[in-house]
Parts: C-alpha cells; structure tokens; sequence
C-alpha cells in the first residue's frame, strides 16, 4: 500500500518537474516534427461494495470489497514529413483491492495473504492521422498483472472519416492472452496444487471486433451505432469459487470453455440551448450462456457556467441468467456446468449518482496548466443484496 | 404467448429502424466553424476518462459487456 501511495507521489512529482519547463513560442502556420507534449491525466478511484452472495463461499457470506484505483496517461504527438500526425499515449495504472470473499478460499487461517493484492497494467498505443484523407490507423499494447493472473493484450484499428467530415467509421480488433493460476478452494487441493506459491496455470483467451459508425445529425447532436462481437476461450470460471450441491457436496465452479458475446449500444448527445448537455447510451446484449442484457444511461451536464458544470446522470440494467448458474445447494451431481455466481443471476441495477467539472481558462486553481478538475460519485445497487459506492478525480494537465 | 412476444420485438425494430431513418435523413452538413457545441469536453461520443474504474467494475458485476469503448473480457481475473 505504501509503495503504491509513493508511487503515485513520485508521478505527481515528475509531473511537476515536467511544468517547470516552458515551451517555446512556435508558429502557427508551421507543424513542428518535433515530439509536442499534449496532455497528461490522472484518475483516482475509491470503490467499495458489499453483499452477501459471495462466489467464493457458493453465493453466500459476505462481498465486502474496496478497490483503490490510480492511472496516469501520458500523451504525446508530433508531425511526420507527409504532414501525418502520430499520437502516443503511455499509461499505467495500479490498483490496490481488499476482498473479504477471497479470504475465505483458505477459511482456515485468519486472515491469509489472499485478503489483498495489487494489480499493475501498463500499456502504450499509437495512431497515425491523415488529416487530408480522414484517415486513421492505430495499434496498442497492454498487459496486466497480479498474484494469480496474468494478462497480455493487443489491439489494431482504422477510422474514415467521410468527404464532409461529418461522419466517421472505425474498427477494431482486440486480443487478450490471460493465464490464470490455479488456486482451488484449501478443501478442494490434492497432492500437485497443495504447495503455497507454486500453482498450476492455465489459459483464456479473449478475440473481438468492433465496428462503429458515428454521425453529425446537426449543431447540436451527434450519435453514434457500435456492434462488437467477442469470443472467449480456455478456462472461464475462477478456481476458488464453490458450488454447493443439493447433498451437500463442495464443488469448484465449472463453466463452458468457450463463450461468445455480442452486444450492440447506441450513444446520442444532444447539445439543448447553451446549457444543458444530454447523453443518452443504450445497450443491447447477447451471449451464448442465454445472458440478455437492457442497459439505458442517462446524463444531463448543466452548465453553471462555460467552465463549470454539475452533471447528474442515472443507468438501469437489466439481465437474466446464465443457463449455468444457480444458488445454493440447487446444482445437482447431473449438472455439466455449475456456478453460483450472483454476477450471472438474474437480476437488475440501478446506478446513480453526480459529478463536477470545473475547466477555467486560466487553468484550476489559476495554474496554467492544470487544464481540468473533475469528480463524480455514484452509488450502485442491485436488487440481488448487493450496492457498492465509488467516487472518482479526474485530474487533466495540457 | 410467444406469437406477441415476437409482435412486441418486431415492432420495437421497425420503431428504431424508423427512428434512425428519420435521424439519419434530418442529417444536415455542419462546417468546422459551426462545431463548437459538438467540440465540447462533455459532448464526447465515448466512455469518459472518470469513467474507467465504474466501467471496470460494472463489467466484473454484470454479465453483459461490451459496445461502450471499453474492455470485453481479459485483462483481469478480478472477483
């Protein structure tokens, strides 16, 4: 914990070692080749939930979790000699999570070094952008970490803008190689995976494509059609949640070794007089576990004024269940694939909260370069015994 | 029963199909002068930076996913 706190002072520091450099007046008219700081943003997260269906202990006990979320982007850009921009974007993010369910994959110590973990996910992208043509091309580079999962990840994608620039179609391509450790229930470990740190791994891997079409409807509106279909593959449950049988019987979660998922959204925002910004996101989503999802967004920015604005927003969704999932001590021995997960229950949410931006021109606080402040909380609940908080800070220097 | 259900979602697709014709027909050509609302910070037709850790833990707490910029499955095995 410590060392992610020093970590997170340590970027804040170069950060501001980075401002005490000015950049020298450029021309206009000239697009300087030279790589051009363009912004860096932070964003904090504290996110706490609890429940009491826990995976872990078979869809009972307690889901008490906090989560502190830190990131930091950096992004640069520079002109080509065919005059072709090229962004690049650095980030790295550290979450720090307490989970009171994770502790109880080893119930019998009192509190097993499972309680908590740290997950670091650094990742680098670039485009390249023909402002002539209206064309861009893209590719990124992620990876993830933490005590019993690994992930590597890659992604391509192209964007047309059309002959007005009025409207724009993208695509892109996504895989995740993951690697996912072992660690079964202590009542479930035979002989191989008893040891403490040397577990078996496995993997999953994840491919998707998405395609989207976004439009200038007028001044004010613009919307956005996004379909994306998504195939997963190799171990897709956890090993240390429990399934319990009707006899009694303690069992590790089995799910299908493949899953595919297509969800399509539809976004608009409407720009209504010169103070109220509305947004709108609707969701459709299928997969082939029989998950059918409804989500609705809603979002109203009102601005107090140019450089502050107060947005209240509210999002339903709506699910039914996975054909695997079933509470406990109902799966039975003639059951192929069981969970007990309430994430693939039946059941609704409700997520609502409001956030603050304040962007002045000379900067927050005065300071020129602290081009942007802002903070959002929101309280979740679903109707299955389960509501969590989150409040976030967006911090963007420019 | 079912012969309603699919009378409700064939009417719901022909409401949207028409919906998006006529939004779509409306569509007039805005110059670069004329996008400064469309500019604005808050008018972004994506996911917001504030957004990452709620898009994050929405998608470990639901079962849906996807179609919203973000991650669709990988990347972490987070419970």
């Amino acid at each position: 914990m410590k060392k992610i706190c020093l970590t997170v002072v340590g970027m804040y520091l170069s950060l501001l070692a980075a401002f005490s450099q000015r950049s020298p007046n450029t021309d206009s008219s000239y697009k300087s080749r030279k790589l051009k700081f363009e912004e860096v943003n932070i964003v904090s997260s504290y996110y706490k939930q609890d429940g009491n269906h826990a995976a872990v202990t078979g869809g009972t006990g307690s889901q008490e979790l906090t989560d502190l979320s830190n990131s930091i982007d950096l992004k640069l850009t520079r002109y080509d000699k065919f005059n072709r921009k090229h962004s690049y974007s650095l980030e790295i993010g550290i979450d720090h999570y307490t989970s009171a369910s994770s502790d109880k994959i080893d119930p019998k110590t009192l509190s097993s070094a499972s309680h908590a973990d740290s997950r670091i996910y650094p990742s680098v992208n670039w485009t390249m952008e023909n402002e002539k043509k209206g064309t861009t091309i893209g590719a990124g580079l992620y990876a993830s970490t933490e005590f019993d999962y690994k992930s590597f990840g890659g992604n391509i994608n192209f964007s047309k803008k059309t002959k007005n620039r009025n409207g724009e179609f993208s695509a892109k391509v996504q895989a995740y190689l993951d690697q996912v450790s072992l660690i079964y229930p202590v009542e479930l470990r035979t002989g191989a995976n008893q040891g403490e740190h040397d577990y078996a791994t496995t993997g999953r891997n994840s491919f998707s494509g998405t395609l989207s079409w976004s439009q200038i409807i007028n001044k004010n509106l613009q919307v956005m059609l996004e379909g994306e279909i998504v195939y997963q593959n190799g171990y897709l449950g956890l090993p240390f949640n429990r399934v319990y049988f009707s006899d009694n019987s303690v069992h590790v979660e089995q799910l299908p070794s493949s899953r595919l998922k297509t969800p399509i959204g539809l976004r608009a925002n409407y720009f209504l007089g010169d103070r109220l910004i509305i947004r709108a996101w609707y969701r459709y989503y299928k997969d082939d576990w029989n998950i059918k999802s409804n989500t609705i967004q809603l979002e109203t920015s009102v601005k107090i004024n140019p450089f502050l604005s107060l947005t209240p927003f509210y999002r339903f969704y709506q699910q039914t269940a996975a054909d695997y999932f079933a509470p406990y001590q109902v799966h039975t021995v003639a059951d192929n694939y069981y969970t007990s997960n309430y994430d693939l229950s039946k059941f609704n949410s409700n997520f609502y909260g409001v956030g603050f931006r304040m962007a002045p021109p000379k900067g927050v606080f005065n300071i020129q370069h602290f081009n942007a402040l802002e903070i959002r909380y929101g309280h979740y609940q679903k109707n299955v015994n389960m509501n969590s908080n989150i409040i976030s800070l967006h911090l963007k220097f420019k | 029963m079912k012969l309603i259900q699919n009378k409700g979602k064939i009417f719901f697709c022909v409401l949207l199909l028409s919906a998006a014709v006529s939004i779509f027909s409306s569509c007039t050509t805005v110059k670069e002068y004329q996008k400064n609302k469309l500019n604005d910070a808050e008018m972004t037709l994506s996911a917001r930076k504030i957004e990452k850790t709620e898009l994050n833990f929405q998608s470990y707490r639901e079962g849906a996913s996807g179609a919203n910029g973000g991650k669709t499955g990988g990347g972490c095995g987070c419970n």
